[in-house]
């Protein structure tokens, strides 16, 4: 009784922080991009653009008017879902948004799918004799994965297997030859649902390189996850007692520690995410992909303030959202979490 | 289970051995680089319009000569001393900010504590390399609003170190009985708290310092960060991935290289440092 009047106390709580961290994200966006040194005019136009031309654009920006005004009208418009509109072409924000939020969807799903497979092999491998040669293997390829710049993998990558090797594209998302698939605006999915081989290989070859590479970089954190709770689980109370009641290692290992070792890997996975968010946007440029971080880019290169604040204000909600997500599904699986 | 301690006891040793000769190596490059560029004895990172533009790996330049014939290899050498420099300034920067802000917040507690909490929390969630992009691109280019930008990142990581541990330690009772001996808070703060929370931070530094080259880095291939007169590791990939296409291998090559054992170098003196002053116990990561 009690510990299901906690769990829900424990989600309420989390669940309302949600929206306050992220008003306090837009507000904190909001407020850099005004305070900062550097006018956003200047930086559109240029410091000796005529002053009737700063003037117009001022008020189009709604520059001209209080701050706490702008301010209102900012928060205002964010809860009708209304990001304003991209200095360079016109078009909503949110319309920008919602055409490359697909691309980098799939990617990031892509990778984080290839990352947990080929981090938790690698992690596991080492199980047999923890601290051994392959176990200590894995600590290393967790901290190698890491310290590797994602875009140098990212070039490193193509050069030997698209420039080199010539097997897969160098970038994009799809051949330039074919028509895209329409639908969700997830090229896997539409080609599928279309039954469209060609599509479908075609965003596959695109894919593979781009998936690969971030995959790579995000599974070290997946082996460290795993090692270290599997050892901690190892070396626990219930696992001792699962020992010296004569069941083999294989059955202690597998069937008594993994279980609670995978738990604290969701958790990782959450965590992952805002990391995946950072990969992402390095390559995503490398690669041409694009997806919402490409976009970013082009954004920031054309001083594009509302698109920037649009996308980081985007991007903020949807780590936020995964974050308590994942910490709600650890505690309705977990019953060991008290609160 | 006994042998194996052993194993992983000695890996962390073999790391900080060599995660301190990595960093050591990095750190007097730093130094002579621009020392021998100004002795002549290198060339100048910048200099090479007599030099022909992407010529291979050579006798004449070791690493090859980018899009306007400058030496790959002297601006690899000189992007480490760049690095370094705004990565140290902009820890101490997050240090002297984040640290005392953690401990008066964890010791003072309430309403101040809890709304700093959030804020910090908030900036925490963030992805660090967006957070930076969004401060690099409102701070514009230079050495200084580049440090700027990533203290910004890695202040909410002291703050909450610092004062999850002085809300911790200031329960203790050395404490209690420094408070009934009449001292004050700033005096427990400086006397006491400060000398506890303190360990905490070299090993959070070290990993830091290696999360900041590569988010300098990343700063740098995005077009943001350092000015394009000072030669930047990422700011010359971003110039190497245009030339990738055509084979051109030795731009990208070597600046990368230079960055991945730079962070693979602090990553081991963090890891190694983290097992040595956490004593290995039993249960920690091998």
């Amino acid at each position: 009784m009690s510990r299901r009047s906690d769990l829900a106390r424990y989600l309420a709580s989390r669940l309302a922080l949600a929206p306050v961290m992220l008003w306090l994200i837009a507000s904190l966006v909001f407020l850099l991009l005004r305070v900062a040194p550097g006018d956003p005019i200047d930086a559109l136009l240029g410091t000796r653009a005529p002053e009737a031309a700063r003037a117009a654009l001022r008020a189009q920006l709604g520059l001209d008017r209080p701050l706490a005004e702008q301010y209102g009208r900012f928060l205002g418009h964010l809860l009708q879902g209304d990001l304003g509109q991209s200095l360079t072409n016109g078009e909503p924000v949110t319309r920008l948004i919602q055409d490359s939020l697909p691309a980098s969807l799939e990617l990031g799903l892509v990778s984080l799918l290839l990352a947990a497979i080929l981090g938790l092999a690698v992690g596991f491998s080492g199980i047999a004799r923890p601290e051994g040669r392959l176990d200590l293997a894995g600590r290393l390829y967790g901290i190698g994965t890491y310290a590797l710049p994602p875009f140098w993998a990212a070039m490193v990558v193509q050069l030997v297997f698209a420039v080199w090797l010539g097997w897969l594209p160098v970038g994009g998302r799809f051949p330039a030859t074919l028509m895209p698939p329409q639908g969700t605006g997830f090229y896997l999915l539409d080609s599928l649902r279309a039954g469209d081989w060609q599509q479908l290989a075609g965003s596959l070859r695109h894919l593979v390189l781009p998936a690969a590479t971030l995959g790579l970089l995000l599974s070290g954190i997946f082996t460290n996850a795993l090692r270290l709770n599997l050892r901690r689980a190892l070396g626990s109370d219930y696992v001792e007692a699962a020992r010296s009641r004569g069941l083999s290692e294989r059955r202690v290992v597998l069937h008594h520690a993994l279980p609670n070792a995978l738990l604290p890997v969701l958790t990782i996975t959450g965590i992952t995410v805002a990391s995946l968010i950072g990969g992402a946007l390095l390559i995503e440029v490398t690669y041409s992909w694009p997806g919402i971080a490409f976009r970013l880019q082009e954004a920031i290169a054309q001083r594009d303030y509302p698109l920037v604040q649009g996308i980081v204000v985007v991007v903020a909600a949807l780590v936020v959202l995964v974050s308590v997500l994942v910490d709600l599904v650890v505690a309705l699986l977990d019953p060991r979490i008290r609160f | 289970m006994v042998t194996s301690r052993l194993g992983a006891r000695s890996l962390s040793a073999r790391m900080a051995r060599w995660g301190i000769a990595i960093v050591a190596f990095y750190g007097l490059i730093a130094l002579f680089t621009p020392l021998l560029v100004h002795g002549s004895l290198l060339p100048d990172p910048n200099a090479g319009l007599e030099n022909p533009i992407y010529a291979p790996p050579s006798f004449g330049h070791w690493c090859g000569t980018d899009r306007l014939g400058r030496d790959v290899c002297v601006r690899t050498l000189a992007g480490s001393s760049v690095a370094l420099q705004v990565v140290l300034s902009a820890l101490v920067l997050a240090l002297v900010i984040g640290v005392p802000l953690g401990m008066v917040s964890g010791y003072l507690g309430g309403g101040v504590d809890r709304v700093l909490v959030l804020v910090m929390d908030t900036l925490y969630t963030l992805p660090v390399l967006l957070l930076s992009v969004v401060l690099a691109f409102l701070l514009g280019r230079g050495l200084p609003n580049a440090a700027a930008a990533l203290c910004v990142v890695y202040v909410p990581q002291y703050f909450r170190v610092v004062r999850n541990q002085s809300a911790q330690v200031k329960a203790e009772l050395f404490i209690e009985a420094a408070r009934s001996l009449g001292a004050g808070p700033a005096w427990i703060l400086r006397r006491y708290l400060f000398r506890n929370v303190i360990t905490s931070v070299p090993v959070l530094l070290t990993l830091n310092a290696a999360d900041a080259v590569l988010v300098l880095g990343g700063l740098g291939f995005l077009g943001l960060g350092l000015p394009e007169t000072i030669p930047e590791w990422g700011s010359d990939l971003q110039q190497a991935l245009t030339a990738l296409p055509t084979g051109i291998w030795w731009t990208a090559l070597f600046p990368g290289l230079a960055m991945f054992v730079l962070v693979l170098g602090l990553s081991f003196l963090g890891e190694g440092l983290e097992h040595w002053l956490s004593g290995a116990p039993a249960g920690s990561d091998g």
